[in-house]
């Protein structure tokens, strides 16, 4: 415990733009050394693709030259650097301090964007992996909203995402390709990344009307019922989409234009966390927990519970709708069979691992369980014991999830850290 | 005379059919629902509770088919598969309930049906790798007659199912009406912050619950493998969500209403198909859930309880 207290004391006085920068280090050596110098003297055949772990379950004999590796690439620059800039990096962190707290994040997020965009610009598999998790993130947050925030238990997110899925697909195959279903492009391919987000909003859009189904059910509802009303909806969605030949039926539906680079998926999915981290902590978002903590109270204190539960709704659905269709485009292909139970145990693992009521929660969810995901699929079938055996777990010693009820505190994140000397002492 | 002859026939061939896969919904929903009376939780962990029942089944059936065939009738051999395999599927019904649910009995809800989850895809996951992905098939346990009353086709099979389905309800009906343990359950499911205070222990109450759900599960895991031969480790995920659907159906906590609601189940997805193409069945078998359940929220027996979640 007293190692753990000493690095974390040691390490305090980092800011955030001082990890950003060692990471950026870390990946920078990886990028100009890792393949030629590192992994070539480590015995390595290649740069391991995620810190090695995929390479360790393989071949237990490379574990010690994949621990070297991280050693090497990650631990050591990235606490070398960050501590030993901390000086300077405290004094930009001073300065993004001055700029509007808009202006500095955005700032962060740039710089975070580049270190991420360098990291999984080592090879197609990382860049699948980043997407699929800024996807998941989306997925995670927005069901957040409906079973955190406003108390219910949806099983229904599959659902919305298919709907949001299939709708801006069969925009994008009408609009920008020559399919052999819907016939020519109605409008020139090369507008089509212009128009995506129009298409992505329309398609959100279509999850939210959809979310309706189970929106007002719930008006007379909780609980229990709500859940199966909400799984009925999820079961229809897909047995309707099944049944419609005109979209693939079973067989899914493909050719859709790669629209979803990485940073078109990472603007999705800052600008969700940050609509409904606005959304959560505004008036709106108190009156959801009023709802969801008592309902006769919250009437009686002139909240419509009505409107609220149907805001929260379609509101979480139309997210779920946007990460369905950039889901799409990522995959250019789908089918029914991707939104059902597998998909809806897998979300609703995400977001009661990561913690409900909470954005950092939802987010830490959804990136430990698909980087846990991918680094133990050498396993095979044994990963589907790990993981749900970490879930039992954590459900047993923290019920309510790794980080719930915390807000993300822009301004604290980014502050400069150089103030804080000691505990306890009021300044 | 001939045409209606021969529909009347059609819909009571159908109506067999129906009874028999209304039966398994039936049977396997009363296992939920009566966790859900003692508890207020579900055991979502229940449709690969029957999975695996339906492997222990198959194992026992092998085993004393190869051992005792020609030595003992073979009513005795099913009678002694039966009872076998409920013992030992009850204690994996014990086994979820100490390893998922006691240590969240404190917890909110929702954490408690992700435990449920994740147990039933490590059974699903265990079996997969214990036995691989081959396909077994159930041994059938008696010779298969056809018998033919008036136009219709019954088997022997199908009769069995429908009779041993309605007589475990019946026992199951008389343990809980008559006995001093099902009288605890009883009183367990009307309040259960005010029975153990009065010396019924939930931890003896639950495990029991858990495991007589686990014993109906698998003697209709038995009876499945006689109706549809092929094993499959995630049998269970269909089977068992439909059940969930109508042990909700039902009305929670009603024994009495997630058997009728199994049966409904069975009706609807019977006739669905006879009259649509049967793609369309799940379609509008969750469509009339959904109607009935929107207008009728409660379900058919469902009993007053608050209705907040313990979140």
């Amino acid at each position: 415990m007293g190692i753990v207290k000493k690095f974390q004391q040691m390490f305090s006085t980092v800011p955030m733009l001082g990890w950003f920068l060692g990471i950026l280090t870390a990946v920078l050596i990886e990028y100009f050394w890792g393949y030629d110098y590192i992994s070539y003297y480590l015995g390595l055949p290649k740069i391991p693709v995620l810190f090695g772990a995929l390479i360790m379950l393989k071949e237990p004999l490379m574990i010690p030259g994949a621990l070297a590796y991280d050693l090497i690439v990650y631990v050591i620059p990235v606490l070398a650097v960050a501590k030993l800039t901390s000086p300077f990096t405290n004094q930009g962190a001073a300065l993004l301090e001055k700029l509007p707290l808009w202006l500095s994040a955005v700032l962060h997020l740039v710089f975070l964007y580049a270190v991420l965009h360098l990291w999984a610009g080592i090879n197609d598999y990382r860049v699948l992996i980043v997407k699929l998790t800024l996807i998941s993130i989306i997925l995670t947050v927005s069901i957040n909203v409906i079973n955190g925030y406003q108390g219910e238990f949806s099983c229904s997110h599959p659902g919305f995402m298919a709907l949001g899925a299939y709708v801006s697909s069969i925009l994008t195959l009408v609009l920008f390709t020559n399919d052999k279903i819907f016939g020519t492009a109605l409008l020139p391919p090369a507008l089509a990344p212009y128009c995506f987000p129009i298409v992505l909003v329309i398609g959100g859009a279509a999850a939210a009307v959809g979310s309706l189904a189970v929106a007002i059910p719930s008006f007379r509802t909780r609980g229990d019922y709500l859940a199966i009303i909400s799984l009925a909806f999820m079961f229809i969605v897909k047995s309707a989409i099944e049944n419609l030949h005109i979209i693939g039926g079973a067989r899914g539906m493909g050719g859709q234009p790669d629209l979803a680079p990485l940073p078109v998926i990472f603007i999705w999915t800052t600008l969700c966390i940050w609509i409904i981290h606005n959304f959560v902590t505004s008036i709106f978002g108190k009156a959801l927990n009023t709802v969801r903590d008592d309902e006769a109270a919250a009437e009686s204190m002139t909240i419509k519970t009505r409107k609220t539960k149907m805001t929260a709704f379609m509101f979480g659905a139309f997210w779920a709708g946007v990460a369905g269709g950039l889901f799409a485009h990522v995959l250019t292909y789908i089918n029914p069979g991707m939104f059902s139970i597998n998909r809806l145990a897998e979300i609703l693992a995400m977001v009661y691992f990561g913690g409900l009521n909470s954005i950092v929660g939802s987010i830490v969810g959804a990136v430990s369980i698909n980087v846990l995901g991918e680094a133990l699929r050498p396993l095979e079938l044994f990963k589907w014991i790990i993981i749900p055996l970490i879930l039992i777990f954590v459900m047993i010693f923290r019920p309510y999830g790794l980080i719930s009820f915390t807000e993300i505190n822009t301004k604290k994140l980014l502050e400069a850290k150089k103030h804080k000397t000691k505990q306890g002492v009021s300044s | 005379m001939e045409p209606l002859i021969e529909s009347v026939n059609y819909i009571l061939q159908n109506i067999i059919n129906a009874l028999q896969r209304g039966s398994f919904y039936a049977v396997i929903s009363i296992g939920y629902s009566m966790v859900y009376g003692v508890l207020m939780l579900f055991n979502f962990a229940h449709g690969d509770i029957f999975m695996v029942g339906t492997y222990i089944g198959f194992g026992i059936a092998t085993v004393l088919l190869a051992t005792f065939t020609g030595l003992i009738p073979p009513p005795v051999i099913f009678l002694a598969t039966v009872v076998i395999t409920m013992f030992l599927a009850s204690w994996i019904g014990v086994f979820v309930e100490v390893a998922g649910y006691r240590p969240l009995r404190q917890a909110p809800r929702a954490s408690a049906a992700i435990t449920g989850l994740m147990i039933g895809i490590i059974f699903e996951t265990g079996i997969l790798i214990m036995l691989g992905a081959k396909r077994l098939s159930f041994p059938p346990l008696m010779e298969t007659v056809n018998y033919h009353i008036g136009g219709i086709y019954i088997t022997n099979v199908k009769a069995m199912i429908i009779i041993i389905s309605l007589l475990l309800m019946l026992a199951l009906h008389a343990f809980i009406q008559k006995t001093k343990w099902g009288m605890a359950m009883r009183a367990m499911s009307y309040d259960f912050l005010a029975v153990p205070l009065m010396g019924v222990s939930i931890n003896i109450i639950a495990p029991l619950t858990f495991a007589v759900g686990a014993g109906l599960a698998s003697v209709a895991g038995i009876l499945y493998g006689q109706a549809y031969p092929i094993l499959d480790p995630y049998m269970g995920v269909l089977l068992g969500w439909k059940a969930f659907v109508a042990a909700i159906l039902g009305g929670r906590g009603s024994i009495k209403g997630a058997a009728m609601a199994g049966y409904l189940l069975g009706f609807i997805e019977i006739f669905v198909a006879t009259i649509f193409p049967s793609t369309l069945r799940d379609l509008i078998a969750y469509s009339i859930i959904l109607i009935i359940l929107t207008f009728r929220p409660r379900g058919f027996f469902g009993m007053e309880h608050s209705t907040k979640l313990r979140l």
